[in-house]
């Protein structure tokens, strides 16, 4: 008997863009034919909120919260990369600690940028135990982040020319203890999936890409890493202290899913290494250099003194300050910030106890004043979670950035993702595009 | 190469192409006509001295409101001028947008084996704003072409798809041009309105 014929077709396929396996609003439409794709089209924006025209709005210190908002796993990294471009447009330098300072903070970022993409990626193919190990460890971090910042992802920790505050007390401490917790989480995330026969099979041969394509689409971060090439702004153009901190770059052989996932995990463990000499490099801060001098008062206590006019009682006293909230205190105040009036806010002891310190308090904060470049352009490239992280900013001379340009390094991946799902199986489509991380945020700013 | 040399590389091959060039905080800048970016392009890519293989960004200015914004007096009008740290060199002074015309298209360049990076900057008239797509060299330069024409309604000559990317294909104007305000709204209310 002969068997009937069945019709075949290419079907077309909507993902997104409110997929519950799409880690942001994104739409991918897909033509199948069977379960292979066949062509695919990427549709973005969803999320844009206009960060570029926004930042022609508000001053340079303004643009700080917009920058958490970029890739919100790891913002920290953000600010870092805009407070470094701005800073070379002033040509100021900070001191070394606030260097270091900034340093811990973006690795902190690192790792929980790629445990959240690990622990996603790998709950999409099922593994929920490792997500919510990872999630876990995140949370360690996070916890530190909410120590030294007063938040957890709406950082706006630095600023122009310093961070907003020192490193509490006992950091070091906890910093320790919780990358301690987060090695053992990835001891054992690294024993659920590394040799887990379904992820293997699953992540290894899909979604890939050869070297020269992703250099072609602009490919950078633990995503070029993975095709073999060993570009990490952090080795090739250092900035801040990275230069003297030892590390190694981790590169894949592949550029499949699978190298992609071993360069992120090998990268947290350089991460923890990058911390752990810079917990043991930093400079201790003027704090620790010399003990407490005159009297301390809560610094409400002495904005209520000083509004009464009583500047006796608080001369010589020091400010008792929350870095989280109020900022820095006088003997904070070099070890983080950048020697230079025009910049950075002066301490709080200045502020509420002196007159030089209120105007020059006002002189950076009131409308229409603020932190002024010279005019010019500057481009300035940081290593982020995702890639290089890059901001050109032109300045005019006046309190308002000209143009803030960010180069978020998920948008040259997202490019490429057709070249990376043409070929593969429908269900290839989830673990290579969680091995991109793409984040809205950045993606669309 | 470091930026004064890079500059100097890019200069004696293409005498005619570059109008000027810089190095501000050590960021080395060449100034193109646009006729020439497609082969300069393809010389900073394939040519064995330059060796730059990656574009690293791909954006625009707008530079028609650039000095009109009264600065509020402050230490001096320039802003911060202090003496650079050491770290950031600072031998050139910055010579001001090219030109007069109102669009710059700005290239980020990056050489991975070579570690030097180029910036080169088109001027782009508004009346004729139109450069050559670089797509054919970069498959990178796609997207970002895509986004320039969204932000800035600068076209690209040769590229395969310039559609919208950020925003939606019945938004009206090009939200990052200077005239463009800021609190304008567009709702996108549905398929037929």
């Amino acid at each position: 008997m002969e068997q009937p014929k069945l019709e075949t077709r290419e079907m077309l396929l909507n993902v997104g863009p409110a997929h519950p396996s799409m880690h942001g609003i994104i739409r991918i439409v897909a033509k199948l034919d069977g379960e292979q794709v066949m062509d695919c089209d990427v549709e973005i924006g969803y999320l844009h909120r206009g960060f570029e025209k926004m930042s022609e709005t508000v001053d340079y210190n303004g643009v700080m919260p917009y920058t958490d908002r970029l890739n919100y796993v790891s913002p920290l990294i953000n600010n870092m990369g805009y407070c470094m471009a701005v800073e070379k447009a002033l040509g100021i330098s900070v001191p070394d600690r606030c260097h270091y300072i900034r340093v811990i903070m973006s690795e902190i970022s690192r790792i929980t940028d790629h445990l959240t993409c690990i622990g996603a990626g790998a709950m999409e193919l099922g593994a929920f135990t490792v997500f919510l190990y990872m999630i876990k460890a995140r949370e360690f971090l996070w916890e530190l982040v909410e120590m030294v910042t007063g938040a957890r992802l709406t950082v706006s920790y630095c600023r122009v020319g310093g961070v907003k505050g020192d490193l509490p007390e006992g950091f070091e401490e906890r910093c320790r203890k919780a990358l301690e917790e987060t090695r053992t989480v990835l001891k054992e995330s690294d024993i659920l999936l590394t040799r887990n026969r379904i992820f293997v099979d699953r992540m290894s041969g899909t979604g890939k890409i050869s070297t020269e394509d992703a250099i072609s689409y602009g490919i950078t971060g633990p995503f070029l890493r993975g095709c073999g090439t060993a570009y990490d702004v952090r080795k090739d153009c250092p900035y801040a202290v990275y230069d003297r901190l030892d590390f190694d770059v981790p590169v894949g052989t592949r550029g499949d899913n699978l190298d992609r996932y071993l360069v992120r995990m090998e990268e947290m463990y350089q991460s923890i290494r990058i911390l752990e000499q810079a917990l043991r490099d930093i400079p201790d801060g003027p704090f620790l250099a010399h003990p407490e001098t005159g009297r301390a008062i809560p610094a409400a206590e002495m904005v209520d003194e000083a509004k009464m006019g009583n500047i006796v009682q608080i001369e010589g006293a020091r400010a008792v300050v929350d870095p989280t909230l109020d900022g820095a205190s006088e003997e904070e105040h070099p070890g983080i910030a950048a020697d230079e009036k025009r910049v950075f806010l002066p301490p709080k002891e200045d502020t509420y106890g002196n007159i030089e310190g209120l105007m020059n308090h006002f002189k950076l904060v009131m409308y229409g004043h603020g932190v002024r470049p010279p005019k010019g352009e500057v481009y300035f490239p940081v290593e982020g979670a995702n890639g290089e992280l890059g901001f050109y900013v032109v300045s005019d001379g006046t309190n308002n950035p000209y143009r803030v340009r960010v180069r978020p390094p998920c948008f040259a991946i997202m490019s490429a993702l057709p070249k990376l799902l043409i070929g593969d199986m429908m269900a290839d489509v989830t673990p290579t595009f969680g091995s991109i991380n793409m984040i809205g945020g950045e993606l669309d700013r | 190469m470091n930026a004064e040399s890079l500059i100097q590389a890019v200069k004696d091959r293409f005498p005619q192409a570059a109008e000027a060039s810089h190095a501000y905080r050590g960021d080395a800048t060449v100034i193109v006509h646009r006729e020439s970016l497609l082969e300069l392009a393809r010389t900073l890519k394939e040519d064995p001295a330059f060796q730059m293989n990656f574009l690293m960004d791909l954006t625009a200015v707008d530079y028609s409101a650039f000095g009109t914004k009264p600065a509020p007096a402050f230490f001096a009008s320039s802003g911060v001028a202090v003496r650079p740290s050491t770290s950031i060199p600072d031998k050139d002074p910055w010579p001001g947008p090219p030109g007069s015309a109102r669009f710059v298209v700005v290239y980020h360049f990056f050489s991975l084996t070579l570690k030097h990076r180029l910036r080169v900057e088109v001027p782009v008239e508004e009346e004729d704003a139109e450069v050559d797509s670089l797509t054919s060299l970069w498959g990178g330069a796609n997207w970002l072409e895509r986004e320039v024409w969204d932000m800035f309604g600068i076209r690209f000559r040769g590229h395969p798809n310039l559609k919208r990317i950020l925003m939606y294909e019945e938004f009206e104007g090009h939200p990052l041009r200077k005239d463009y305000p800021v609190n304008k709204r567009q709702p996108l209310t549905g398929p037929n309105n």
